[in-house]
């Protein structure tokens, strides 16, 4: 018997100022399953997770979310006031008061060491466990990530890929992140979610790989380009999106 | 003599404890400019008063209030900049009051009073009426201050951790308005923003954490009205701008120290 789904979004549709930002989009998803919505700037991905996350409302559409879903969030990057004096135990303090829980929480993403430290004065590798650790305190059944690895370095997106996998094998939950690592999409992942307003295409990695929309929208030579994404990061804060057309692939 | 002095350090020091841990939370949101709006249109509310002759005290902060609950409802209007929209209302609610109070023929009004403050002429009735608004704003933000602490710090984080964060910011508007129109009598409408930023600002350097900010900036804006106080005793200088200069010399002081965040 097939998993009843956490949370099940039903042709939503959103539109703002008469441009349609999102149309007729549905996905599900199903205990420990791993879901990545990927696709090129503008393709509403991190709208789509703001929709599941109940932050914003779409004008058409329905959203069930199952009645136990707890759901641990990380958002795209943290953009805090550097005018405000916090330790990182303090922002964690902020979802949860137990101190058991958050020694918890930052032994699992491995940045026991920084319990003490501010905020404003650790690496973005060591900010992105920061707010992963915050996503574990409530507990999650359901973790979303938006671009978790963004402003990391090569090394550490690796390691923050490996985390994420391995808190989903050691706390059993369900992931839906955005990403723009092709590479770790395809080789991780147990559905993509190929979004440009609308559903391009979904299923599996290797199936989603070879649909024509997918390949019109990241590039003919995708299988090169995956390879090419990992050497190639200059793109990486301004022009990710659209990562694999803005290189001339010669061939 | 003294009965005067009395009144003003506790007026002073009532207005201080506020505004240490309020301009924390306005500095961090970058609400300056909010402030201002709601401090000019004071001046609004102060002309309403004389008009409906109200205690000007209520009348101003229910003029505060309106204001603040037109400006929250107002951010959603996406045809006109936030900043910009804050000019607007700042400047209108400004001059409307300033012609309003130019129609009363009111001899007794003592302009520059309000404008920059009047913390020698505070009554008996005054004061109470001032720790009554003190002592509510100053409940409601013991009792909010975590929730209040996480919507500044990461507003989308708190939403989906359940916290209402609409509803707390149209609380922490709500309870900058009434800092406003308490803080008129101390420093009066144009130095008002002063009292929530300054000292917030002054101590931001060396605070670890939240409650340790809010702490050290009530400490700083007490002291500011101390020597504020001492200024206009004994060299007869106006209260109110030297409660002001105090607590930007604490400034300047403070950026010498070391800092929390380099270290």
């Amino acid at each position: 018997m097939i998993d009843s789904p956490l949370i099940k979004l039903d042709h939503i549709s959103l539109k703002r100022q008469q441009q349609s930002l999102l149309s007729d989009v549905s996905l599900s998803l199903i205990p420990r399953q791993i879901m990545t919505i990927i696709g090129p700037n503008g393709a509403g991905k991190s709208t789509l997770i703001k929709i599941a996350l109940g932050l914003i409302k779409p004008d058409s559409g329905s959203i069930f979310r199952q009645a136990n879903l707890r759901i641990g969030y990380m958002p795209q990057r943290l953009t805090l006031n550097p005018l405000m004096p916090l330790s990182v135990e303090r922002f964690l303090t902020m979802a949860s008061p137990s101190k058991q829980n958050i020694a918890n929480a930052l032994e699992l993403t491995g940045i026991s060491h920084l319990r003490k430290r501010p905020l404003h004065n650790i690496s973005g590798g060591e900010t992105q466990r920061v707010l992963l650790s915050r996503a574990l305190l409530s507990d999650p059944n359901l973790l979303v990530l938006d671009e978790p690895a963004q402003g990391v370095d090569i090394s550490g997106q690796t390691e923050l890929y490996e985390l994420i996998n391995y808190l989903r094998d050691t706390l059993g939950c369900a992931v839906l992140m955005v990403s723009h690592d092709l590479h770790w999409v395809m080789a991780q992942t147990d559905t993509v979610i190929c979004l440009n307003q609308h559903v391009c295409c979904h299923g599996h990695p290797e199936h989603v790989s070879n649909d024509p929309a997918y390949l019109s929208l990241f590039g003919r030579r995708h299988a090169e380009a995956v390879a090419l994404y990992q050497h190639d990061h200059d793109h990486q804060h301004d022009i990710h999106g659209d990562v694999v057309c803005e290189h001339r692939h010669h061939d | 003599m003294i009965d005067i002095l009395f009144n003003a350090l506790i007026a002073g020091l009532l207005v201080a404890s506020l505004c240490g841990p309020l301009g924390a939370l306005v500095t961090w949101q970058r609400m300056a400019y909010y402030g201002d709006t709601l401090a000019h249109s004071a001046l609004l509310g102060l002309a309403l008063g004389l008009t409906l002759q109200a205690n000007l005290q209520y009348s101003v902060l229910l003029t505060c209030m309106i204001i603040a609950s037109a400006l929250f409802a107002l951010q959603w209007w996406r045809d006109i900049a936030l900043d910009s929209l804050l000019g607007i209302l700042s400047h209108s609610s400004l001059a409307l009051g300033l012609v309003c109070l130019s129609f009363l023929d009111n001899q007794q009004l003592d302009l520059n009073g309000f404008l920059f403050g009047d913390l020698l002429a505070i009554a008996k009735e005054d004061l109470i009426n001032l720790a009554v608004i003190c002592g509510i704003v100053m409940a409601l933000l013991f009792r909010y201050w975590p929730a209040l602490v996480a919507v500044t710090a990461h507003a989308e984080l708190a939403e989906i951790e359940g916290l209402p964060v609409k509803r707390l910011r149209l609380l922490l508007m709500l309870m900058v308005a009434a800092t406003v129109a308490v803080a008129m009598k101390i420093v009066g409408v144009l130095l008002i923003t002063a009292m929530l930023i300054i000292p917030a600002s002054a101590v931001g350097r060396f605070a670890r954490s939240p409650e340790q900010a809010a702490l050290l900036a009530i400490i700083c804006g007490a002291i500011a009205v101390m020597s504020g106080l001492a200024g206009a005793w004994y060299w007869d200088t106006p209260a109110g701008p030297s409660i002001v200069l105090g607590a930007g010399c604490l400034f300047v002081l403070g950026q010498l120290g070391p800092s929390y965040r380099r270290d």
